[in-house]
């Protein structure tokens, strides 16, 4: 509780604080007031509306269940896929030759430059003209073609930071004991880069369940985001369904985030290796040009 | 070659995404560091509103909370942005305030990670000197903290530019929805992916660019 | 540290997830012959009235449609395999035989019979407007500076803009129950497409009262049965059947049930044209 922000509160400022907490408790109070009367008003809060969602067992195993299904395969496979070939340009972009350095490094960064829609839009357009896809997997084929592009080439940054990460000392005995760069790379760098990556790939994963419900907005994947159409058309209660939805993402997503933090204190904890652990944060400060991160146990309240 | 551009407005719909893009980092912007600002507060409550709400909404889909902004708070609440009737300049400001609410969620956790960086030192000297937690706050701790995060605010900034596009699922006539209306159309597929393709990459990697050596710039010397 | 061990788990997991979908894939391929005792029909699942995805199976007036045309053709109801047809879709699930035949609003145009031949039709719509019962819509210029709600990228839409209003105002979504919220409370003044997929909605329990149809009549669409380009034999089956469904009164029954609580006035049973 203590923080280098603000002196222990005094008799003077914890009575000011109470007088914040009043105000800012009537503020949330009165939005939150003024949304669930509107939204009676409206008739969004009517028992019918909601009732299916604890009543009727099967909205769940009709609708709702195979939607997150298809949301989970979806997101399953791209980062299945996009591992790999995230590794690969991560690694190619390390290269000690500028014609294997330059090309890996123009596809990362032209697919991280173009937003996921517009990939996924190409991709199903692509299968549609040049393939013979049946349209039943087209959809996902074009989800997961987009989420593999745009996430692999994020991996590879991933991948990149987390080789950087690890002392020289590393590739410097590798060398010593005559090790090849390529057994370098597999033997020795690789594997200690992968415990140090394994939060940012889990927290990855958070990024690309919620891109999939673009794929059910503006391709057409069953997924779970679309699965509120259909529903909301039997039941007509669109407004909850899109809650309860929301709901769904919003736990689902902070288990993963919950399971990321996990991971990185038990790496953190366990670790033999030499490398730093990344964290999504940590990531983001690599990639950019800025100055080194510097997150010292400073509390911040 | 180009002439299936005909009776297209490529250019106005990429003009539509940069406005987007510009109203809502505006918006990001002043709403993160009010965000941030709750969550280092004294007050107990404000870090947990500021924490809950970053917490509950960067784990939502962009997409469901553009949409909720227009079936929920346009349709159902009544909240028409001032252009009740005006469908085209309601979507966009709805889309607005999506885009905002979702980003601010992104900018509050890159200014919080900055004011880590901040040396204890600077905010003791501060206290020291009988400064209040806002003034220690906005005098001495934000700017140093601003010109340590201007990279990871780049990477919020593109991220935000490349999520415009998800504004086409309320019919925002951006980028986007440009773009499926012209392949569904149009034969040339490689074609129009490449010209969008180009349009964002034009968009984004100078950001990145200027961003980097501004970064580069204002970065305290420590 | 397990971490040997997760990894381990992942790869098989990886490997599960692929096997599966791989198999996924294949299965799919033996749908199509038709005859061998299975037929497959592509339909609408999220337009409630006609095509209707629901915990007791599909619902809907082209269901009924397609389920009595399928038992004259000597399908039972276990036999048929219900496969999602995206309007965008119709034409590519023809041509490459995944469906032996859609009945999911497909409109007969000269366009489409480019590309897939029709029976039928079995049913005439008009686009028609879906507005609040409280208000007046007696014609394309009441609708001038309205706001109407569509399907992103939908023809009635553009075609209403066009013809009747040119400064309505649209607000596009994805699909058209999103539409329907705003309907209900003001944000939008009309909802505009086929007369039978408004009267779908206007007909769901939870709307009953609240929406109707303006009954304009602002275009014909014929709904006809999509076959594969040229298929003459099962174009005069069907067409038979459908003949028999007026006939003995199954298909006025089918109307009524589905579209009855709107208040629908729906057209008597078109002439069947499509023939050769």
């Amino acid at each position: 509780m203590t923080s280098v922000l603000y002196d222990t509160p005094g008799p003077r400022a914890k009575a000011r604080n109470i007088v914040y907490t009043v105000v800012f408790l009537a503020a949330l109070i009165a939005v939150g007031w003024w949304a669930i009367a509107v939204m009676a008003d409206k008739g969004q809060l009517d028992a019918a509306k909601w009732k299916p969602f604890v009543s009727d067992s099967r909205v769940w195993t009709t609708y709702l269940l195979p939607a997150l299904g298809n949301t989970l395969k979806a997101a399953a496979l791209a980062l299945v896929l996009a591992l790999p070939l995230g590794a690969v340009f991560g690694v190619a972009r390390l290269s000690d030759h500028r014609w294997v350095r330059g090309p890996a490094a123009a596809v990362v960064e032209f697919f991280r430059a173009i937003p996921v829609l517009i990939l996924m839009l190409f991709s199903n357009e692509f299968y549609a003209t040049f393939t013979d896809i049946s349209s039943d997997v087209r959809p996902l084929y074009a989800v997961v073609t987009g989420l593999v592009l745009y996430n692999a080439s994020v991996l590879a940054e991933v991948v990149r930071a987390g080789i950087l990460s690890l002392p020289k000392g590393q590739t410097e005995a590798a060398q010593a004991i005559g090790l090849r760069k390529g057994q370098t790379m597999t033997n020795i760098l690789l594997p200690q880069a992968v415990t140090a990556m394994l939060p940012a790939i889990v927290s990855q994963l958070v990024v690309i369940v919620k891109d999939t419900a673009l794929g059910g907005a503006m391709v057409g994947y069953a997924e779970l985001l679309r699965s509120v159409r259909t529903m909301s058309g039997f039941y007509a209660n669109i407004i909850p369904s899109f809650i309860v939805v929301a709901v769904m993402y919003v736990v689902l997503n902070f288990l993963l985030t919950s399971f990321a933090a996990w991971l990185g204190g038990r790496v953190q904890r366990g670790r033999r290796s030499s490398g730093k652990v990344l964290t999504a944060e940590q990531l983001e400060e690599l990639e950019s040009v800025g100055p080194e991160p510097v997150t010292d146990g400073k509390s911040d309240g | 070659m180009f002439d299936f551009l005909e009776g297209y407005d490529l250019l106005g719909a990429f003009w539509v995404t940069v406005q987007l893009t510009v109203y809502s980092a505006v918006g990001s912007l002043i709403w993160g560091t009010l965000l941030a600002g709750m969550r280092v507060s004294p007050v107990p409550l404000m870090r947990g509103f500021g924490s809950a709400y970053v917490n509950v909404v960067r784990n939502i889909p962009l997409t469901i909370i553009i949409l909720f902004t227009a079936m929920g708070l346009a349709d159902t609440f009544g909240v028409t942005m001032g252009a009740a009737d005006d469908v085209k300049t309601r979507v966009f400001r709805l889309a607005v305030l999506g885009l905002v609410a979702y980003h601010a969620a992104f900018v509050c956790e890159a200014l919080r990670s900055g004011i880590n960086t901040v040396p204890v030192g600077q905010a003791e000297a501060a206290r020291s000197l009988g400064l209040r937690f806002t003034q220690v706050l906005t005098l001495v701790i934000l700017p140093q903290a601003f010109r340590s995060v201007v990279g990871p605010m780049a990477n919020v900034l593109i991220a935000l530019t490349k999520n415009t596009t998800v504004a086409a699922v309320i019919g925002v006539s951006e980028a986007a929805l440009l773009m499926s209306e012209m392949i569904e159309n149009e034969a040339e597929l490689l074609l129009i992916s490449a010209i969008f393709a180009f349009g964002f990459v034009c968009l984004t990697l100078p950001t990145g660019l200027i961003l980097g050596w501004v970064s580069k710039r204002v970065a305290v010397k420590r | 540290m397990n971490l040997r061990k997760v990894t381990a788990a992942s790869a098989v997991a990886l490997t599960l997830a692929l096997t599966a979908t791989a198999c996924g894939g294949d299965s799919d391929s033996g749908s199509g012959s038709g005859g061998g005792g299975k037929v497959t029909i592509g339909i609408k699942v999220d337009q409630p009235g006609l095509g209707q995805e629901t915990p007791d199976g599909y619902k809907g007036f082209d269901i009924d449609v397609a389920k009595y045309v399928a038992k004259q053709l000597g399908y039972g109801e276990s036999d048929i395999t219900w496969k999602e047809a995206p309007s965008k879709e119709r034409e590519n699930l023809l041509r490459r035989g995944d469906v032996d035949f859609i009945v999911a609003t497909y409109s007969i145009t000269d366009q489409r019979k480019e590309k897939v031949s029709f029976a039928g039709p079995y049913f005439l719509a008009h686009q028609d407007l879906l507005i609040r019962t409280k208000d007046n819509i007696k014609s394309g210029d009441d609708l001038n500076k309205k706001k109407l709600c569509s399907v992103t990228g939908s023809t009635s839409a553009q075609n209403v803009k066009k013809k009747f209003a040119p400064d309505a105002q649209l607000q596009e979504y994805g699909g058209y129950s999103e539409c329907l919220s705003g309907l209900e409370s003001g944000a939008v003044d009309a909802l505009t497409t086929d007369d039978s997929i408004l009267a779908g909605y206007a007909a769901q329990q939870q709307y009953q009262g609240k929406f109707k149809l303006a009954g304009l009549n602002l275009s014909d669409e014929h709904y006809g049965i999509g076959i594969k380009k040229g298929d003459t034999e099962l174009q005069g089956k069907i067409n038979a059947a459908l003949k028999k469904m007026v006939d003995d009164g199954s298909w006025e029954k089918a109307v009524k049930a589905n579209f009855g609580p709107a208040n629908y006035d729906f057209e008597p049973a078109p002439q069947i044209t499509e023939q050769g």
